[in-house]
């Protein structure tokens, strides 16, 4: 019985680590991918101020943190019983939809697309973003320093900090958005619209779909799995990342259910493993049946395909077109293929950038009002975004002075997490035969885990 | 000249300070071409083993962030610290303990009953919990010890330098970078920032009265926040009496109040103490001659949280540690 590990696991945020086991003939019998860590914000949690949520929680995922924050701050919404001014919501939605194309760049160019770019078999030492840089060339480059810079911005100038932004509060936000600061995120919004345009059409399509062999390796059977998936949508059934129903559709595309954040623990439940310290999601109502795929299952997806197949489309007209076109070229939808992760997040990209722009040309977002001061008793409330990686969901139950008694935090990366490890096993059954083990083939193995995003922290 | 041997790593941490690191844009990217990163798993692709091979005191210098919070994040940084010549304690967890450092009011058992057996979402009927080692089959896999208590770096193998900050400020982070690339070394046991307190570089200090008296303690949700007077003013809990500068003041200038992540300024040895005793003072509870017992006892009672609050990001560095064990 040979053993392998892949330890840790690279250009994923986090840490995990591959156990995968040969049997007598080299082939692969079974494969686990562990979570070796655990912090426990759930428990720590409780006996802290609910309003402090927003500036506790970003730190489950330096990554993720606005979606955390904003998770959070929504959930105290509902915790205080206290709607945001129009104006508030508008600019906490500008701000996520920033953060939102900020972290899938940042995806793109450093984590899951020096796989494509440089290649899949490329050597280890230029599988990275200055492998990246030398192909994409010295113009792309400053362009994408530039356009993550000034989405940087955006979130700078409302959140106060990039990383773990503090302007999250029950009822709204803690500070209006100036008329010069408004031009300034009008122009980072045209600038997103030509790099989105740029990174979507020219640089995926002539550099990986034209490439016959990734195209093969995207729509081929190693990294495929038919599983349910969910994404919150807006009232026409379309893709949003701030607000909405849970949306979830079988592996036939069909709809499964639609539910406000509220009934979220009528369809989600958790399940544990004794060899991995992350917990993971499955839909209640299929009931968990183990790392299994297909109708029967309970495991689900969320993410980028998993928004777009849980969606009827795009809110916007140029990631419309985008979107079909990826369906039609891969067959159809739901589109079962986790590398057409990768694809999803530069349409959302594109969704993003036109729904910035129509955002940033809306007067009210200067507006002085921006928070509602609560009024009630808090007793509980939920939140719900649409984290980079998929659909994360905050619970808070208090006292009556707000001080927290329960807490429940279900990250993307829980709800991804059974059909994660089904990816890795089943990418390393097809690819490691009569013991053959190479660095490109562990890469291709990680790959599978990459298109997903996921955070271990 | 051989390029330094540098190491990027993260223990109990959210990720957050390696970001910051990728957010230095050009900078960064002007530099990597000084180093020779011999372990970043963010980005790049080099595996445990490769680390494994190189010899004591090599590695020019690891920067670590990240409490220390499991057993496999002390065996790394106790080989990090062997084979490197200078460690960099980057950013508040591996600092102080950070937001991970919280988990020191609860144990592991309290934490794994929450989380695995009790969670609000969870269907655990057989109350099964992550097991060090598991034999599945004939597959025998482990998992690091998860440790009741959460600690700063420097509580588990010497550190040369801090780099404070949740995460730290992109200047403060390139200065470090450069200067040690640089060979251009402060002190052993430098913290990498301005020894000032954040009040002194407030940009709310120019309207801040002399002498100011809190007469009730408000909560941040609780008011309408001013953007230009001081949040003690206001009667908001605001750590920055008792926080290290450095920050760029970026949580005040978006209108919220400091909650102490730089840590303290040197020479103060608990940063929640002082800032409790900094909050007491204004609270007039020094001249509590003048007042009733119930007035004493009613402004303390408004702080709500206390230890939560004012070792926000310090508890396993401070003296208490931890919450007393049963």
């Amino acid at each position: 019985m040979k053993k392998i590990s892949i330890d840790h696991i690279t250009r994923l945020e986090g840490h995990g680590k591959i156990e995968i086991f040969l049997d007598q003939e080299g082939e692969v019998e079974r494969a686990y991918f562990q979570i070796p860590r655990l912090r426990g914000f759930e428990k720590f949690c409780e006996g802290r101020p609910a309003e402090e949520m927003p500036r506790i929680t970003p730190r489950i995922c330096g990554g993720c943190s606005t979606a955390h924050h904003m998770a959070s701050a929504k959930a105290l919404d509902g915790l205080f019983k206290v709607e945001p001014p129009s104006a508030a919501q508008k600019i906490r939605e500008l701000m996520y939809n920033a953060f939102i194309a900020e972290h899938h760049l940042f995806h793109f160019f450093f984590l899951g697309g020096p796989d494509f770019i440089v290649g899949p078999r490329a050597p280890a030492e230029e599988r990275n973003i200055t492998g990246v840089i030398a192909k994409i060339g010295m113009e792309a480059k400053g362009k994408l320093i530039e356009i993550r810079k000034r989405l940087r911005g955006v979130i700078e100038a409302i959140g106060g900090r990039v990383i773990h932004p503090v302007c999250g509060l029950p009822g709204g936000i803690s500070k209006p958005v100036t008329e010069e600061e408004r031009k300034a995120f009008i122009r980072a919004a045209e600038f997103l619209v030509e790099f989105s345009v740029f990174v979507a059409f020219e640089l995926w399509d002539t550099m990986v779909l034209k490439n016959k062999e990734y195209l093969d390796l995207i729509t081929g059977d190693i990294y495929k799995h038919k599983t349910y998936y969910m994404g919150l949508v807006d009232e026409a059934n379309k893709v949003n990342f701030y607000d909405g129903r849970i949306r979830v559709v079988d592996p036939n595309g069909k709809e499964f259910a639609t539910f406000l954040t509220q009934e979220y623990r009528d369809h989600i439940r958790q399940h544990v493993e004794p060899w991995t310290y992350i917990r993971f999601s499955y839909l209640k109502n299929m009931g968990w049946k183990g790392f299994v795929d297909g109708e029967e299952s309970g495991v689900f997806r969320t993410g980028p395909l998993a928004r777009l197949n849980a969606a009827d489309g795009m809110a916007t007209p140029l990631a419309q077109e985008y979107y079909e076109k990826m369906y039609e070229a891969l067959g159809g939808k739901p589109a079962h293929h986790t590398l057409a992760f990768h694809w999803a997040r530069l349409i959302e990209i594109l969704y993003i950038s036109e729904r910035m722009l129509e955002l940033v040309g809306d007067p009210e977002l200067t507006s002085p009002e921006v928070i509602h001061l609560p009024t009630e008793t808090p007793a509980e409330g939920m939140g719900v975004v649409e984290a980079p990686e998929g659909t994360v969901f905050h619970h808070y139950e208090t006292d009556q002075r707000g001080i927290l008694t329960g807490v429940n935090v279900i990250s993307p990366t829980q709800n991804n997490a059974a059909a994660m490890c089904m990816s890795i096993e089943k990418a390393a059954q097809s690819l490691i035969h009569k013991g053959d083990v190479s660095d490109e083939i562990l890469n291709m193995i990680e790959m599978a885990l990459r298109a997903y995003g996921p955070c271990n922290t | 000249m051989p390029k330094p041997k540098v190491v990027f790593y993260g223990c109990a941490s959210c990720g957050g300070c390696e970001k910051a690191v990728i957010d230095l844009e050009e900078d960064l990217l002007n530099i990597l071409d000084a180093m020779d990163i011999v372990l970043w798993p963010l980005i790049f692709d080099c595996k445990m083993k490769d680390i494994a091979a190189f010899k004591d005191g090599e590695i020019t210098v690891s920067f670590i962030n990240g409490a220390v919070r499991m057993s496999d994040q002390e065996e790394m940084v106790t080989i990090l610290r062997q084979k490197s010549q200078i460690i960099v304690a980057f950013g508040s967890c591996a600092h102080m303990g950070g937001i991970p450092g919280l988990g020191n009011f609860y144990t592991k058992d309290t934490i794994f009953q929450r989380v695995y057996k009790e969670g609000m979402s969870m269907e655990n009927p057989e109350k099964i919990t992550p097991q060090e080692r598991i034999t599945i089959d004939i597959d025998e896999l482990t998992l690091p010890e998860f440790y009741d208590t959460v600690k700063a770096l420097d509580q588990v193998i010497q550190v040369d330098y801090y780099l404070p900050g949740c995460p730290p400020p992109p200047d403060l982070i390139l200065n470090a970078i450069q200067d040690i690339l640089k060979g251009e070394l402060p002190e052993k046991g430098a913290v990498l920032a301005p020894n000032k307190s954040l009040c002194d570089t407030c940009p709310r200090a120019e309207e801040r009265r002399e002498g100011i008296a809190i007469e009730e303690i408000k909560r941040p949700h609780e008011i309408k926040l001013s953007p230009w007077k001081c949040f003690l003013e206001q009667g908001i809990i605001c750590l920055g009496p008792a926080t290290r500068s450095g920050c760029g003041e970026r949580c005040i200038r978006a209108n919220m109040p400091c909650r102490g992540c730089m840590g303290p300024v040197k020479g103060t040895i608990d940063q929640g103490t002082k800032a409790f005793s900094m909050i007491a003072s204004i609270l007039g509870l020094e001249e509590e001659e003048g007042m009733t017992e119930e007035e004493v006892k009613r402004l303390i009672n408004a702080i709500v949280d206390p230890a939560g609050t004012f070792y926000r990001f310090s508890m396993p560095a401070s003296l208490l540690k931890r919450k007393r064990m049963e």
